[in-house]
């Protein structure tokens, strides 16, 4: 990957160009769709955008020393990670990528939760605290599931490269590991059955109780980047590709707002989980079927580059 | 710098979030505010949404002759949620203590702490006057006198 293909992949597509627009289509739909299911009429189309404006003009919180700096900072270095995270999807295979961006890769995606753990703290809001213990017990719960399925699909691929890993050939043990990471999307994005974390009325906002204005505005941008990362991560690994780069572009966009939707039934037809339920959960049926696509990729591998 | 101006009145009045606080009220006014958001009368529609965190708001929605225990808390919440803001006063007990006029533990009325916007009367209101109370509101956040834009605030 040379230096202009990492530039453009990070910047436009699927960058900030694309995944700023896309984040708030999927935010849209999220909330569109959940209405739909209780017979509501919904947001309209540019709720999202005009949400994130109106949080940018407010005026912020003073807080002085460390603690403030700290609170700014959260939110920019979970916004930026995401968006080095999206440069380093696999969309097209043949732009190629470096040894070992999967290991990247995982750590970034993983950045924006640390964040939000570490922001509820800092804020020493006592909903906030809650909030982060919430992130931090399920974090481990659900990456438990995710790392085991990322380790089986590279093991699956005998490659730590990205590239590899999207071109590679469809077997059991990269089902198996692609259904644990599809079980552990809910969770990541705070989605209904698995949404303690910022359990809303119940603990007030969870970590970003204190947060308000331009910073909250950072936060709600930060979550639609994750939209666009997590479902263009399993849409990337699961697309089959034809080889043209604007079939293979609509493609990528198409299952991943058709993930978006999945993903709002889900979250329309559940209620929330007690926090010991989703970790047993993740524990129980995510760990078991990470377990299995490892052991099917040891055995069973796929062909491999 | 024209442009920009009239995207944030744009936004602001296409996104106000609502806090709402009980300072001693029956639950009947707080109800008629929840029943704002259900099916029938959906206010998400026009981008209203109820917060969690008086910091996320833009509209502190008070139900409650306010009584002395609350009084305190219901100052520090309104103190956070930050500027712009707009305080509505939801249902007659806030406006005149209502029933509870004269009793020991009601300190109220509200407009004795704190600088109230919208009055929303009524025993409960109904949702439909609730959402006009806010529609009002959201013209005021837009930074328009409320009469005028009352039509344009609803879209």
């Amino acid at each position: 990957m040379n230096l202009g293909m990492a530039l453009l992949s990070t910047l436009i597509f699927p960058g900030l160009v694309y995944a700023l627009p896309a984040g708030w289509l999927m935010r849209w739909m999220e909330r569109k769709v959940i209405a739909r299911f209780q017979r509501r009429i919904g947001p309209p189309f540019f709720q999202p955008f005009f949400d994130f404006i109106k949080l940018l003009s407010k005026t912020g919180v003073l807080r002085p020393g460390l603690e403030g700096l700290l609170m700014a900072f959260w939110p920019v270095l979970a916004a930026t990670s995401l968006t080095v995270a999206l440069g380093l999807l696999p969309v097209f295979p043949k732009a190629g990528g470096f040894a070992g961006d999967l290991v990247l890769l995982v750590g970034l995606l993983e950045l924006p939760s640390i964040c939000s753990v570490l922001a509820g703290f800092t804020s020493r809001s006592l909903f906030g605290e809650i909030g982060s213990v919430r992130e931090a017990v399920l974090s481990i719960a659900y990456n438990l599931a995710f790392l085991m399925a990322m380790v089986a699909i590279a093991v699956d691929a005998r490659t730590l490269q990205l590239s590899g890993l999207a071109a590679a050939p469809f077997s059991v043990g990269r089902g198996l590991a692609l259904l644990a990471i599809l079980l552990c999307l809910p969770a990541k994005l705070h989605l209904n059955p698995f949404s303690q974390p910022n359990a809303e009325q119940e603990i007030y906002a969870g970590p970003l109780t204190e947060y308000g204005g331009p910073q909250l505005g950072l936060w709600e941008l930060v979550h639609s980047l994750e939209w666009v990362a997590l479902t263009g991560l399993f849409t990337s690994l699961i697309l089959p590709r034809t080889g043209h780069w604007l079939i293979d572009a609509l493609l990528f966009v198409a299952v991943s707002l058709l993930l978006v939707c999945l993903l709002a039934t889900l979250a329309a037809g559940t209620a929330r989980l007690k926090i010991a339920q989703a970790v047993r959960f993740y524990i129980r049926w995510g760990f078991i079927i990470a377990a299995l696509a490892l052991i099917a990729a040891y055995i069973l591998p796929g062909r491999g580059l | 710098m024209n442009l920009l101006e009239n995207l944030i009145i744009q936004s602001r009045r296409r996104s106000p979030w609502l806090y709402h606080v009980n300072s001693g009220s029956c639950n009947g006014c707080d109800i008629e505010l929840i029943a704002c958001l259900t099916p029938r009368y959906d206010v998400e529609q026009l981008g209203i949404c109820l917060q969690g965190s008086p910091r996320h708001a833009d509209i502190l929605v008070i139900s409650g002759p306010v009584t002395r225990n609350s009084l305190e808390a219901l100052q520090t919440v309104c103190a956070q949620v930050l500027e712009p803001k707009v305080v509505v006063a939801l249902g007659s007990c806030p406006a005149s203590c209502n029933v509870f006029a004269g009793s020991p533990v009601v300190v109220g009325p509200l407009e004795r702490y704190i600088l109230v916007d919208v009055y929303v009367p009524g025993c409960p209101p109904r949702p439909d006057a609730i959402i006009e109370g806010i529609a009002r509101a959201v013209a005021i956040l837009a930074g328009k006198p409320a009469r005028q834009t009352e039509k344009e605030a609803v879209r």
